[in-house]
């Protein structure tokens, strides 16, 4: 990092990147469901439309499916738009335009025709979000050639791979974790792109490797605190980019460490992790020293109420567990508080959903 | 229209607008292509010059296509904005094989349907090219007097399979005597026995024309088969755009 940084909310930096964009380039726009609301979409377009005006920044009828059609028409026509959904489930109704359109008219014009369309979509959790607002879908939209998914886990990369998805020419899904929001993080005030197809190595240590991505990578991060006390140091790789997966800065940390646990942010079956693993397992599975081992939201709907909903995801210290069970260590782990909150990122977060 | 109406119309045409739009006929003949209607009126529109310099967009559907719901999503949009949009629906009464009785109440009309999202409407007869050409005429005047957009639904009857050039009545999905009527309506036939008999063409131009026609057509025809197939890398380098 450059020039001045500072301490941002995950939110703002979306919210920064978005503004930039806009300001640079006259033919991109930002159109959604509640996008020039007065809370801004989580504060993510806060402003937006004071400074854009309201053909810049756009709310919708809410036709999901009509309305994405409509993105993609006019990125035919030389715009390049933003689209948003609150929640994934509601990019559920537009799947037909975004995989059978945006995704192949670069393929079926023989390369003349370029969709460069961002979406966003918010993945939920807690406050009773329930089956239907709590879903990761990133491996269904991973699956399709001519799609790029990227999913930010840091205020820096919020608004680097914000910038980068604009400039890129091909239909991008960008999928942002609720529960990341309110999280700070130090981010440049100029413009600025964090490569998309480019994983992170946050932090490093020899015993294993954790590949997580979106908010499991500040779970995974908690657990290697916990897991540093008990002498144990672990290699984390932020994935950033869920496709194309940078699956090379994997293949050298598990050539180093020989173990590889995946956290998934979704549910594992034909997910995130089966990927890593099936690729891990195709190039390196004689030199390493354990399974491939893969911990992620239990293969259930998520439940609404708290009450079960708190046996669904990974958390730090079943993250912890797997680790040490990989390595075949005893490790002293208090068991959860009960009065640590469940169904909240942390006690400062109060809603809305 | 009336007969009057019409000659003056055709008096008003030039003579060689009247032989594109026979030249185009006699070419969809040849194909035996039931697309004529779709493509004339694309082809009419094209004609007609805007004074505007923006655009108007169509686009041209089956009736199969108005029970989708982006079809109501897109009505919305369009009045809502005052998109310079026109939808055509070409009313050919089947979905492949199944006809419209199975698929929408006899209650249903798609212009009532159109016009209560906002939208300016009109109907007419498919195979009747001047009631075409007079409506959709009238579609892009509502546009450029910045009325919104207008929905045009066409009656119209398809002749052969719904994909591919053959002859599919053999399965006895629809009533033969029906297919008769609708045939006898052929707007290619129709138009050019109008044009004869309106002295504004003759049998040697129509001659003329159809050999000139079939020849372009069998050049682009051996220009397709005898043109390489693409190399592999294609598939590989349009995937994503650099």
């Amino acid at each position: 990092m450059n020039s001045k940084s500072r301490s941002l909310k995950f939110s703002e930096a979306i919210q920064e990147a978005t503004a930039l964009a806009l300001r640079k380039d006259p033919s991109v726009y930002i159109m959604g469901l509640g996008v020039p609301d007065p809370k801004g979409l989580f504060g993510t377009t806060l402003g937006l439309e004071a400074e854009f005006g309201s053909h810049r920044v756009l709310d919708m009828p809410i036709s999901e499916n009509g309305m994405t059609g409509v993105a993609i028409g006019s990125a035919i026509s030389g715009m390049r738009p933003i689209l948003t959904h609150q929640r994934v489930e509601f990019a559920l109704l537009s799947v037909e335009q975004i995989v059978n359109q945006a995704a192949k008219w670069f393929h079926m014009t023989a390369g003349k025709k370029n969709i460069p369309l961002v979406i966003r979509m918010i993945i939920g959790r807690g406050w009773g979000q329930g089956a239907q607002h709590s879903q990761s879908l990133e491996s269904w939209f991973a699956h399709i050639p001519g799609l790029k998914v990227v999913m930010p886990a840091t205020p820096y990369d919020a608004k680097g791979l914000l910038i980068s998805a604009v400039e890129d020419n091909n239909p991008v899904i960008y999928i942002e974790h609720r529960w990341l929001h309110n999280t700070f993080g130090e981010v440049p005030e100029e413009s600025y792109t964090t490569p998309i197809g480019k994983a992170h190595v946050v932090s490093e240590g020899s015993d294993l490797t954790i590949v997580a991505h979106s908010y499991m990578t500040i779970e995974a991060l908690k657990a290697v605190k916990i897991l540093i006390n008990e002498g144990i140091n672990c290699d984390v790789i932020d994935l950033r980019t869920i496709r194309p997966l940078d699956i090379e800065t994997i293949i050298s940390s598990v050539e180093k460490t020989k173990k590889l646990l995946v956290v998934d942010n979704g549910w594992m079956h034909f997910g995130v992790s089966a990927e890593i693993i099936s690729i891990v397992s195709e190039r390196l599975s004689t030199s390493l020293e354990t399974n491939p081992k893969r911990i992620g939201i239990e293969d259930v709907p998520i439940p609404s109420t708290r009450a079960l909903a708190k046996y669904v995801y990974p958390t730090p210290i079943r993250i912890a567990r797997e680790v040490a069970s990989i390595l075949d260590q005893e490790i002293e782990i208090q068991d959860i508080d009960e009065n640590i909150p469940t169904d909240q990122p942390d006690a400062s977060f109060t809603g809305p959903f | 229209m009336n007969f009057m109406e019409k000659k003056t119309v055709f008096q008003k045409v030039k003579r060689d607008q009247c032989i594109y739009l026979i030249k185009l006929m006699v070419f969809m003949e040849v194909l035996q292509s039931w697309l004529t209607l779709f493509l004339l009126v694309l082809v009419l529109l094209y004609r007609i010059k805007l004074k505007k310099k923006k655009n108007i967009v169509i686009v041209f559907f089956g009736d199969g296509a108005t029970e989708e719901g982006v079809f109501y999503e897109s009505l919305n949009f369009a009045a809502l904005h005052k998109v310079p949009i026109i939808f055509v629906c070409e009313n050919n009464g089947f979905s492949v094989y199944s006809n419209l009785e199975v698929r929408q109440s006899s209650k249903r009309n798609n212009v009532t349907i159109a016009e209560g999202h906002g939208l300016n409407t009109l109907k007419g007869d498919g195979n009747d090219i001047l009631e075409v050409y007079d409506l959709t005429k009238k579609a892009i005047e509502l546009i450029k007097q910045g009325k919104g957009p207008v929905y045009m639904e066409f009656d119209t009857y398809r002749w052969l399979e719904h994909c591919g050039p053959d002859d599919d009545d053999y399965l006895g999905y629809r009533d033969e005597k029906e297919v008769k009527e609708w045939k006898k309506r052929c707007p290619l036939k129709n138009y050019q026995d109008f044009l004869i008999d309106e002295k504004l063409i003759n049998q040697d131009e129509i001659q003329d024309m159809t050999s000139k026609l079939d020849k372009e057509i069998e050049e682009a025809v051996q220009f397709a088969k005898s043109s390489p197939f693409s190399k592999k890398e294609l598939l590989f380098s349009t995937v994503y755009s650099n």
